[in-house]
């Protein structure tokens, strides 16, 4: 047997959250970004004024530099499975591997096939040809979007598959399930809405500085009437649907739902929300606790008389499931010797669901079948999640997705009565919201993939088994090598991204035409 | 409906086509940025060479992705054995791939010539590096690669990053290096400024002098030199993806597929055929110089996949372990629908990877550049 590094695990898990994480502090932007820019070529096409087709250039240069560093990250996350994960990708190979394939064969050829002639077809192309090229790079961005966001909900709830004794996998029973898992739908809306709602906020407080500057005035003010028309419309989304991810959590993630919650003891229904509290892990207590009556039960079990279990409950819960895991557990190891066995065959078709839950013990002993009641304990005591770190970055998460609706809901009345450069504190509140988005989509992966442990499937496979048989050593060099060059890579952006929002469309030559000298790329 | 069989050889024929046509795509790429100092005598002609693949590069490095996401969906315990052992080669080549999308964003965005410079070595630097990586690695599959499974189909590697520098793997990694500069160079004749094609021309026939060289001697060593690996008794082609399940033979020859399927012949052939259209052609028709390097590495790639067949990784520390195109596959279900949802999509990619390369087709010439670059 190859015995687990514990380092190899943190290592491991800290590289894919680092990693991830900073992904994630590009793919949203491209994702919203890009949309705003083929609402702009549209009106440009529509109406034929010269400002609209500069907008979309200027805009595309900054989406330019974050499309490279999304890219480049990008490539990162799919190797990482591979390297880091091989027992993971092994093990679900057969479900995870088809979106993540998928994605790159639907979505990724023709965002990254049309990106170039988006920059460089301006004069090669018809105006409407080059406006449809634009629409599939946003329609790519998309789709590519959902089936990552379809391989991701699989780890949440995976449905349609069984696991299989003689590959010792997982392994694919029904393909609608995986594709129309309804996690899938809601992570994909809300995902998708977030990063619109950044990518207005972005086009908004660039555009509100140049207001406060008095610098580009007319560009920076259609600019912010395209931003908060499409902002007000993903912000309401975001948080509508994002309450939609919410239930769905609840009917397959208890845990991570009671986890947010910070909600140690089942309540009698309807649940309330815990507005504001300190979760106290060791007495498993929430102190000076300020709950809202009913609004709980209302999101989660959209019902005034369902009960949510809570942490406690589900702690009980997960024991009952190990019991069951390792005779699943056992009658593997049987089967293993004698594939034929009837009883064997008959114990784990009943068992197969709560396997994963014997595979906790592998932390504390070797064999599952020989872990005592103290193990057992440890083991269902460890399907808790970090409550404090959930409970307070959900509460962010949506405080800030509310300030987001304020926001684009003012910027959009002023947008439309035409005043929004009358206020400078105003233009000032649009131009520091610039940080929150991603504040508040960096959190919301947290709760999602932090809330999921110490899963990497749900309910599957926990997260330090799927590690490679690697050294601690070989994941400390690629770890070191990351943050180093990571961080590299992000002074670069962070400098070119500044260098050209501060030039702006007129320090470029980009508008007004009248001081432009404008590369027309072609002799 | 296909049986497990021919499903699983469907599987390695799309594996081989999308590594083949990643080969094709990406390599032209890489094979430009490594001849960049050499093709580009300043910084206005790496400009016009850079140009030329700037509209059609991101798509291009998709086909790797996509190699990577297949080999995933189709083939996982190869993704899992192959990332996770050879852990620092596979650093290496990520970290070149995640240089060359900023590499080629941010080169032109600051107007300072250190700054071009700069990012000039690390394209060429991440070009050379996985042009010669790849052959590496593919190498050290006809070597053999230090793993095994344990009962839970856990996999063990048990060697570091310096074992994989086997003096034939590095042949190999050379036989790779010197065929995607000759493609590269090929690309270049066809795409640059005249100055500069002429220049691609003389060293697309070097290059493809010295992989036709290179190619024959890895061939001659494997056959000679390279023990091969083979099934022990009647293989097993439509059962359980589990590798442990049978019995794997040292000694044999790599050739056995050759005398079994004398078909397989045509992909030596081919490459070396292509070495010569490549000769004849560059210089005189670009296009086709182009086409012929293409096939030269179709071939090449073809004939390595034809010789380790059906071995996909074989295991020197136990054989028995090695990955077998019979048992390393996804379930049934999983390449029946992975192909269904190739066969609509891959077409569909083509066609429109086409209409870019026509939109964007056309020499990129130094007056253009300067041109473009003049203003600021």
């Amino acid at each position: 047997m190859i015995l687990i590094d514990a380092d190899v695990v943190t290592l491991s898990r800290l590289q894919f959250a680092l990693t991830a994480l900073y992904h994630f502090l590009f793919v949203p932007l491209t994702l919203g970004l890009v949309w705003i820019l083929a609402i702009m070529e549209s009106v440009y096409v529509m109406t034929g004024r010269e400002v609209w087709k500069r907008m979309v250039q200027f805009w595309g240069v900054l989406f330019g530099i974050n499309f490279a560093m999304g890219v480049a990250t990008g490539v990162t996350m799919e190797f990482q499975f591979g390297m880091n994960w091989a027992y993971y990708s092994h093990y679900v190979g057969d479900i995870f591997g088809a979106p993540l394939a998928i994605e790159g064969l639907m979505a990724f050829f023709l965002e990254a096939t049309l990106v170039g002639v988006f920059f460089m077809g301006w004069e090669r192309i018809s105006r409407i040809k080059h406006l449809l090229v634009t629409w599939f790079l946003a329609l790519g961005t998309s789709l590519s979007a959902l089936w990552i966001l379809v391989a991701n909900a699989w780890m949440q709830n995976p449905v349609g598959a069984a696991f299989n004794p003689e590959t010792m996998r997982m392994e694919v029973t029904s393909f609608s399930a995986v594709l129309f898992n309804p996690v899938a739908q809601d992570k994909f809306v809300h995902t998708v809405s977030a990063g619109y709602v950044l990518g207005a906020m972005f086009v908004l407080s660039i555009s509100a500085w140049y207001l406060l500057r008095g610098r580009n005035v007319d560009f920076a003010k259609r600019s912010m009437t395209v931003a908060a028309s499409f902002g007000l419309a993903a912000a309401l989304s975001v948080v509508v649907l994002g309450d939609e991810s919410g239930y769905s959590v609840s009917l397959n993630q208890k845990m991570k739902m009671a986890s947010i919650e910070a909600m140690w003891e089942t309540e009698p229904a309807p649940a309330p929300f815990t507005l504001f509290g300190l979760p106290d892990v060791q007495q498993r207590s929430t102190h000076y606790a300020l709950k809202i009556p009913w609004v709980m039960g209302l999101i989660g079990t959209r019902s005034l008389d369902q009960t949510m279990p809570g942490i406690n409950e589900l702690v009980d819960a997960a024991k009952g499931r190990i019991g069951n895991g390792i005779q699943a557990y056992d009658a593997m190891l049987a089967l293993r010797k004698d594939k034929d066995d009837a009883q064997a065959k008959a114990t784990l078709a009943a068992h197969d669901r709560d396997l994963g839950y014997a595979l906790l013990l592998k932390k504390y002993v070797d064999d599952p079948r020989r872990a005592t009641p103290a193990d057992i304990q440890k083991a269902a005591d460890s399907t808790i999640p970090n409550v404090p770190v959930l409970f307070w970055s959900f509460r962010i998460m949506v405080a800030c997705g509310f300030y987001f609706i304020a926001l684009f809901a003012f910027s959009f009345w002023k947008a439309s009565k035409r005043t929004l450069d009358s206020r400078r504190w105003y233009l000032r509140l649009a131009l520091w919201s610039l940080p929150l988005p991603w504040i508040a989509a960096e959190l919301g992966w947290i709760v999602a993939e932090y809330g999921r442990q110490p899963w990497a499937i749900e309910g599957v496979l926990p997260t330090e088994l799927g590690v490679s048989s690697v050294s601690a050593g070989q994941v400390w060099t690629s770890l070191g090598g990351f943050v180093l060059f990571y961080t590299a890579l992000a002074v670069v952006d962070a400098v070119l991204m500044l260098k050209f929002a501060r030039r702006g469309p007129d320090g470029l030559g980009i508008w007004p035409p009248a001081i432009a000298a404008i590369p027309s790329g072609r002799p | 409906m296909l049986d497990y069989a021919t499903l699983r050889v469907i599987w390695w024929a799309l594996l081989g086509t999308l590594l083949i046509g990643f080969a094709i795509m990406d390599g032209f790429d890489f094979g430009v940025a490594g001849l960049l100092k050499v093709l580009g005598r300043d910084n206005e002609e790496r400009q016009v060479l850079l140009e030329g693949i700037e509209p059609t590069w991101e798509g291009n490095q998709v086909w790797f992705i996509l190699a990577g996401g297949a080999t995933f969906a189709a083939w996982p315990m190869l993704y899992a054995v192959s990332f996770s052992g050879m852990y620092f080669a596979i650093a290496l080549v990520l970290l070149a791939l995640i240089l060359r999308p900023v590499g080629f964003n941010f080169r032109g965005k600051v107007h300072d010539p250190r700054w071009a410079s700069l990012w000039d070595w690390v394209l060429t630097g991440s070009g050379l590096a996985v042009m010669l990586l790849a052959g590496v690695a593919f190498g050290n599959l006809f070597l053999g690669l230090p793993f095994r499974f344990d009962d839970d189909l856990r996999m063990g590697w048990h060697g570091g990053f310096l074992d994989l520098l086997h003096p034939f793997a590095l042949l190999c990694g050379l036989v790779s290096l010197a065929m995607l500069l000759a493609h590269g160079a090929c690309f270049a004749a066809l795409k640059a400024d005249h100055a500069i094609a002429a220049r691609a021309v003389a060293i697309a026939r070097w290059t493809t002098l010295a992989f036709a060289a290179l190619y024959v001697l890895a061939g001659v060593w494997l056959a000679y030199g390279i023990p091969g690996y083979a099934i022990a008794g009647p293989a097993v082609t439509g059962g359980v993806s589990n590798p442990l399940y049978k019995q794997v033979a040292h000694g044999s020859s790599w050739f056995a597929g050759y005398m079994q399927y004398p078909w397989f012949w045509a992909a030596p052939l081919l490459a070396l055929a292509a070495a010569i259209g490549v000769q004849a052609l560059a210089g005189r028709r670009n296009a086709a110089g182009f086409i012929a390097s293409s096939l030269m590495v179709g071939g090449t790639i073809a004939s390595a996949g034809f010789a380790l067949f059906p071995f996909l990784l074989p295991s020197s520390l136990d054989p028995r372990s090695s990955l077998t195109v019979w048992d390393a596959s996804s379930s049934r279900g999983t390449l029946q629908l992975m192909l269904l949802v190739t066969l609509v999509l891959l077409p569909v990619v083509i066609l429109y990877t086409g209409w870019v390369y026509r939109v964007m087709r056309g020499r990129v010439t130094l007056e253009q550049v300067r041109k473009a670059h003049g203003g600021y």
